[in-house]
């Protein structure tokens, strides 16, 4: 499992260098198009996460005691909590769709021109990397779901709990990406006073 | 030299003993016929099916390559054009991505690392062996999309794809062939997983690290550089894909971006890539010169741990490829000192295996034949890499015929002869059958000569400045094209000929038994061909890897001359 995350932090490196390089090269577009993101939904995004992490760390140790009602109800909770995240994120997305923020297809800047082509990239950065994000999530509910049809089945006793514990690890790792995207892309320009 | 020579021809253990006086039977049950029909074969979670699957599938890929390497030489037969320029871009791309990406990746690791590595370690089967058919067919989906590209018109952007030219200018089908690629790289990163996995967690009692045999040493090493490296290319494959689509300009420079920044992505792959490709060779090369010496790899844990150091010191050095791209020159130090580094784990390689040859007791069986040529032609392809790695002197032979010559030397003459040394030392383990030592050794020399006669000339080529990726040149090069052009014809016949002899012997061939070679290592322990999981029972350690005893071997000899036996 070890090896598998570390394979994916690979994946995200090569996005996060493209990252920096763009806020090298276009520091100032690339401000003014993170402010175009809702920090205050992104924000409310990040603490769900979080509490889906500790309702996942929850489960994992109720499934190392063997109480098997009880990581079924976190893992649910968790998976709740997971569609909640996709929910708010799929409302950004068409808000960004309705705003002219999509790259590519439907695209209109209209303040400073000159930013224009800078900001096209941080947008289209934002929606590849939330969006691999996204699809990380999508697996992560389907991983939980296949857990708790398990737990249900009475498969996990304390001796043997290693899926849900493999799930929970790749559950926080996806947390992790998004603890440093969130700032990355939602936090660089100062919220207005 | 002197004492390597005089013993060889003496202590050699006879071609396959046995074999020909047909004291061997085929074992009845065995992991080829354990199940029936085309589906249990398609559906298979055997290791060793799977490993036939690939080399099935690769020797297509090979040969596709090798109709588009036709092509190229064809062309370059003469000064003028044969082919319009489009269609020799193609060729040249076409030939390119196939044969690094559909080939020299997978081939060393997926097939005789998916066949051996598991029982080398005295294990049932990998780790997790649906995964392992999940990349078989991740591979082949993805070939085919690639393939498909080439059908409907091809891609002219080289098998580099450099930005803006792929992004921007390209006509040609970049998005589809970037999407198999895609696609292949999920299926190197499952075998990596699977193989990482494995050798941590199934190796047989008394299998510890230091006893591992250095093939599985590489294949490890290896699948590091496959689990750290593949998702960086994967996701650039995306951005490019991305941006041919969606028009947003990352890497193109009239949208604000930075054509540059593709290629450190791409090489920040691709360089260690190349090390996907030879570190399995260098594996194979370790067993060969071990068994055809009869002893043990001289220096061991200084092998085991270079092929560790190359790859990490792989990653740090891709700059190498920017010199002239318009990085810092700074920068460009740097790589260039870094690539001097990084060819010191190679050369401590190198200099071990010829310490083991010496006082070796050697046979000249065709898998060493190919293990010899191996030494020689590695030899000329690191060191002209040094050359490429010197700053200033790359800046004279960048995008040249030189380049050409480099990494044929290094993939062709190194990792394909490595392959196909591997191929014939295995056979017999594969098949339960021998090929035809006289026809192996023949198709062994024309590969040879036919190697050195295509490639040689084009180092001079390129120093003498011939560039790379055009379908015309002066008329002054021509002498030198017309070598190269007859080489690669002899090499295409020593090419073909093992497809013949090795099929004939699949019916034909002498039986051999478990250990046709007399070698050391778990794989010969077992039954030629083996069964579906390996062993009979879980075979227990006791020794370490290679322990061959040269010297045994030569007193035997001086006994038998004395009684007048030889
Ligand atoms: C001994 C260590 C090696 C060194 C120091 C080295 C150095 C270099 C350098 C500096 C270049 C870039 C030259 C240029 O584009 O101007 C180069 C190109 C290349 N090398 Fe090596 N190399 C080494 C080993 C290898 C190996 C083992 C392989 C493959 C198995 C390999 C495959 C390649 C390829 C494919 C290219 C050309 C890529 C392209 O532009 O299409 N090299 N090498
Ligand atoms: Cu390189």
């Amino acid at each position: 499992m070890w090896a598998f995350l570390v394979t994916e932090v690979m994946f995200f490196g090569g996005l996060f260098l493209a990252y920096t390089f763009l806020r090298w090269k276009h520091h100032d577009a690339v401000v003014a198009a993170s402010g175009h993101l809702d920090w205050i939904l992104g924000g409310v995004n990040t603490g769900v996460l979080l509490v889906s992490s500790l309702t996942m760390a929850m489960a994992v140790h109720a499934a190392q005691e063997g109480k098997r009602k009880a990581t079924v109800n976190f893992l649910i909770l968790t998976m709740i909590l997971g569609a909640v995240f996709l929910g708010v994120k799929a409302f950004e997305y068409s808000h960004k769709w309705h705003d002219g923020l999509f790259p590519g297809f439907n695209f209109h800047w209209i303040e400073n021109p000159a930013y224009a082509g800078g900001a096209e990239m941080f947008l289209f950065l934002y929606f590849v990397m939330t969006g691999l994000h996204g699809l990380h999530m999508v697996v992560g509910i389907g991983l939980v779901a296949w857990i708790i049809k398990r737990a249900n089945r009475g498969d996990f006793t304390p001796e043997y709990n290693i899926p849900v514990e493999i799930t929970g690890l790749y559950w926080h790792f996806v947390d992790i990406v998004w603890i440093f995207l969130y700032p990355l892309l939602y936090l660089i320009q100062p919220p207005h006073h | 030299m002197e004492t390597a020579s005089t013993i060889s021809t003496t202590t050699a253990p006879t071609t396959m003993p046995g074999a020909a006086n047909g004291v061997f039977e085929m074992p009845k049950v065995t992991y080829l016929n354990a199940q029936e029909g085309i589906k249990s074969w398609l559906l298979t979670g055997d290791h060793k099916r799977i490993a036939i699957l690939y080399l099935i599938s690769i020797s297509v890929f090979f040969a596709l390559g090798g109709v588009f390497a036709s092509l190229i030489r064809i062309e370059l037969l003469t000064p003028g054009p044969e082919l319009d320029a489009e269609m020799y871009n193609r060729a040249f791309t076409a030939h390119g991505i196939i044969m690094v990406f559909m080939f020299l990746i997978p081939a060393i690791p997926a097939v005789l690392g998916n066949f051996l590595l598991p029982i080398m370690i005295g294990a049932r089967d990998l780790a997790f062996p649906k995964v392992n058919l999940l990349s078989w067919y991740l591979y082949i989906i993805g070939g085919a999309l690639t393939m498909s590209a080439m059908v409907i018109g091809g891609v002219d952007t080289g098998w580099t794809f450099y930005t803006p030219y792929s992004t921007t200018y390209s006509q040609s089908y970049v998005f589809l062939t970037g999407l198999g690629i895609f696609i292949m790289g999920f299926s190197s990163i499952t075998t990596g997983l699977n193989f990482v996995i494995t050798t941590h967690k199934m190796r047989a009692p008394g299998m510890t690290w230091s006893r591992l045999p250095l093939f599985v040493w590489s294949q490890y090493a290896t699948s590091l550089v496959m689990l750290l490296g593949t998702p960086v290319i994967a996701i650039t494959v995306v951005l490019l894909a991305a941006e041919r689509v969606f028009g947003v300009g990352i890497f193109n420079p009239n949208l604000g971006g930075d054509p540059v920044l593709f290629q450190h992505l791409f090489w920040f792959y691709s360089h260690p890539a190349v090390y996907i490709m030879i570190l399995p060779a260098m594996g194979v090369i370790s067993e060969l010169i071990a068994a055809f010496s009869r002893r043990r790899v001289f220096g061991y844990s200084f092998v085991a741990f270079s092929s560790l150091a190359i790859a990490i010191f792989g990653f740090l050095v891709w700059g190498h490829h920017l010199f002239v791209s318009g990085q810092s020159a700074y920068a460009g130090i740097i790589f260039s000192i870094l690539s001097f580094i990084v060819a010191i784990p190679s050369a401590v390689k190198v200099f071990n295996w010829t310490t083991t040859l010496y006082k070796g007791s050697i046979s000249y069986e065709t898998p060493m034949l190919y293990a010899l040529a191996f030494i020689g032609l590695f030899a000329i392809g690191g060191l002209t890499g040094l050359f490429c790695a010197a700053l200033g002197l790359d800046v004279h032979i960048t995008d040249t015929y030189f380049i050409i010559a480099h990494f044929h030397y290094v993939m062709v003459g190194s990792t394909v002869i490595a392959y196909l040394g591997g191929i014939h030392y295995w056979w017999p383990k594969m098949t339960g059958r021998g090929y035809p030592e006289f026809w192996g050794k023949l198709s062994a020399l024309l590969i040879y000569v036919g190697f050195n006669l295509t490639f040689f000339p084009q180092f001079i080529l390129g120093y003498l400045g011939m560039p790379r990726r055009y379908h015309v040149y002066p008329p002054e090069y021509q002498v030198l094209n017309i070598l190269s052009t007859a080489g690669a014809s002899v090499l295409a016949v020593g090419f073909m000929m093992p497809v013949f002899y090795l099929l004939w012997s699949l019916k034909y061939g002498p039986i051999t038994g478990p250990n046709p070679w007399g070698a050391k290592g778990l794989e010969w322990e077992t039954a030629s061909p083996p069964p579906t999981f390996n062993f009979d029972a879980t075979p227990i350690v006791t020794e370490e890897a290679y322990a061959y005893d040269a010297e045994a071997d030569e007193a035997a000899y001086q006994a038998a001359l004395q009684q007048g036996k030889r």
